[in-house]
């Protein structure tokens, strides 16, 4: 398993839209290095032929009929947000 | 108490307003000391009160007239829900969470958000979202009421009057507090309960569950919550296997560390049981290395979604769609949700994913393998619940967040194995419990039990 440097740190907080102060950095590296290498126990572990669990319990596909049923409306919401033109939600600028 | 209040509201010997109005002004008092609710829901409780005195049909509903608390991370219809999180302040949902939603056409009233670590991101609800108040143990307010679900507890432990609080674990979010606060807490099987409106930390780990000071009216209470729900795919209809508990397995090598007087006062519980030591060594070694990386690495994707745009707080709409969700999310969330986002999103970045993220899920398996392996055996797998009482304020600053983590070191198996499991107060100075853990939808061994 790799270890967590600075430059990785404002990489991740990057792909995780969180701009991160210098302190915050300063504060969370040695945290994680701490977790990180807490979690390399995990390598002593054997897990070949070992199928992975993504539930503790197995769970089927669960489908149901493709018939329309009622909604919210775009009244209720767009109550929620300050955000909203012509019955769109205005975001910031893309392009 | 609760039954006997019940029947008192169905047959009108109580007047249900004038109770509510008295138990909206001692949470109000309570509140004010303690710290143990987000918001309390003043206008609906008194609305569902009104309600009842006109139903013409109260005496077929199963709870009329009994106090429920709901942990701020479930969706109650226009009652602010945030998660404990300055991002979703002034969130007022759109509709009822379908655990509640069911609770409240059986009659319950509703009375408010109860606080909690943000998101349920802690052991001790003193990570609780900026702005916001950390609630304080019953017994001792230097001390902490355990979390993440820490408000709920301190209300139970507190409330004098007809009261069952709504909780959610992820990873010993009820248990924990429950044993901090000296009250019962049940965690059911994963999937019994619907988590339609429940606002996620783990999709695969979190559990809305009860705490109550008396196992009274919990499996009723269970019975009316749980069902397959269309609206959450991985919700399960399913019945229980086993009637009787025969054989008590004591999972000795986790008694190491704990309290001795919380051990004495564990092996007491258990003189009244066939009991046997076992040990766990997979859970033991690996399940909190497990337990972070996948709760983390899903909570990291869970939280993408806040950005201040379409509910929550909003900022004025300045520069490109990168730097306006980055700057929102950085000014709201608080400080253990961002170190859990980027422990989380660092465990399932390419070149690393296999390493943490899959390799974890993969020795889940070998944690659930485990228990099944031993509940073939035993009804009941019994530890403490916690290996300590609970700290106070001062203590915990000291700890690193690692050690912060290692606390679940008790809790973390059952909710990783989605294995239903219940706290029950132990006769100690200060409060600390036993942790009873049954196979998958046997919640029947954990609630008649008495």
């Amino acid at each position: 398993m790799s270890q967590i440097n600075k430059e990785l740190m404002k990489k991740i907080a990057k792909n995780a839209m969180l701009d991160l102060s210098d302190a915050e950095i300063k504060e969370f590296l040695p945290q994680l290095e701490e977790i990180l290498s807490y979690f390399k126990e995990l390598d002593s572990v054997s897990t070949k032929n070992v199928e992975p669990s993504f539930h503790p319990i197995k769970i089927k596909n669960a489908l149901r009929e493709d018939i329309p049923e009622s909604s919210l409306t775009k009244e209720e919401i767009f109550s929620l947000t300050e955000h909203k033109k012509d019955s769109h939600f205005k975001g910031p600028k893309v392009i | 108490m609760l039954k006997q209040h019940i029947n008192s509201v169905k047959n009108d010997e109580v007047n249900i307003l004038e109770s509510t109005y008295k138990v909206l002004e001692k949470i109000k008092k309570l509140n004010s000391e303690y710290n143990c609710f987000n918001t309390i829901s003043e206008d609906l409780a008194i609305q569902q009160a009104k309600n009842l005195r006109k139903d013409k049909g109260i005496k077929k509903k199963k709870i009329p007239g009994l106090f429920v608390s709901v942990k701020d991370c479930l969706c109650v219809k226009n009652v602010e829900s945030t998660a404990g999180s300055r991002i979703l302040k002034g969130y007022k949902p759109l509709f009822n969470a379908t655990a509640i939603q069911k609770l409240i056409d059986e009659g319950a009233i509703i009375i408010g958000k109860t606080a909690q670590d943000e998101f349920g991101f802690g052991g001790f609800s003193t990570n609780v979202g900026l702005g916001y108040q950390i609630p304080k143990n019953p017994i001792d307010k230097e001390h902490s009421c355990g979390g993440s679900s820490g408000g709920s507890a301190c209300i139970t432990q507190l409330a004098d009057f007809p009261h069952i609080s709504v909780a959610e674990s992820t990873g010993g979010s009820i248990a924990n507090p429950a044993s901090f606060c000296g009250v019962y807490g049940l965690t059911p099987s994963y999937g019994l309960i619907s988590r339609y409106g429940l606002i996620d930390y783990g999709n695969s780990l979190d559990k809305i569950g009860l705490m109550s000071k008396t196992p009274e009216l919990m499996q009723e209470f269970l019975d009316i919550m749980s069902g397959k729900d269309l609206k959450d795919s991985t919700s399960l209809h399913s019945q229980p296997t086993k009637t009787k508990i025969k054989k008590v397995a004591l999972v000795s090598d986790l008694m190491d560390g704990v309290e001795p007087e919380i051990e004495e006062s564990t092996l007491n519980y258990l003189k009244d049981y066939d009991y046997e030591e076992i040990k766990l060594p997979i859970t033991k070694k690996y399940s909190l290395a497990v337990y972070y990386i996948l709760a983390l690495s899903e909570a990291s994707t869970n939280l993408a979604k806040y950005c201040g745009l379409r509910y929550g707080q909003h900022e004025k709409l300045e520069g490109n769609f990168t730097e306006y969700f980055s700057k929102t999310r950085s000014k709201h969330f608080g400080k253990e949700a961002k170190r859990r986002i980027i422990i989380g999103t660092f465990a399932r970045m390419a070149g690393f994913r296999d390493a943490y993220y899959m390799k974890a899920a993969k020795v889940r398996t070998l944690i659930i393998n485990e228990y099944k392996e031993t509940l073939k055996k035993y009804e009941i797998i019994a530890t403490p619940t916690m290996p300590i009482f609970p700290p106070k304020f001062k203590e915990i600053e000291k700890l690193t967040p690692l050690q912060n983590y290692l606390m679940d070191i008790l809790t973390a198996g059952p909710n990783l194995a989605g294995l239903p499991h219940l706290n029950i107060p132990l006769k100690t100075k200060l409060p600390s419990g036993i942790l009873l853990t049954a196979d998958h939808f046997n919640e029947n061994l954990l609630t008649s039990n008495y």
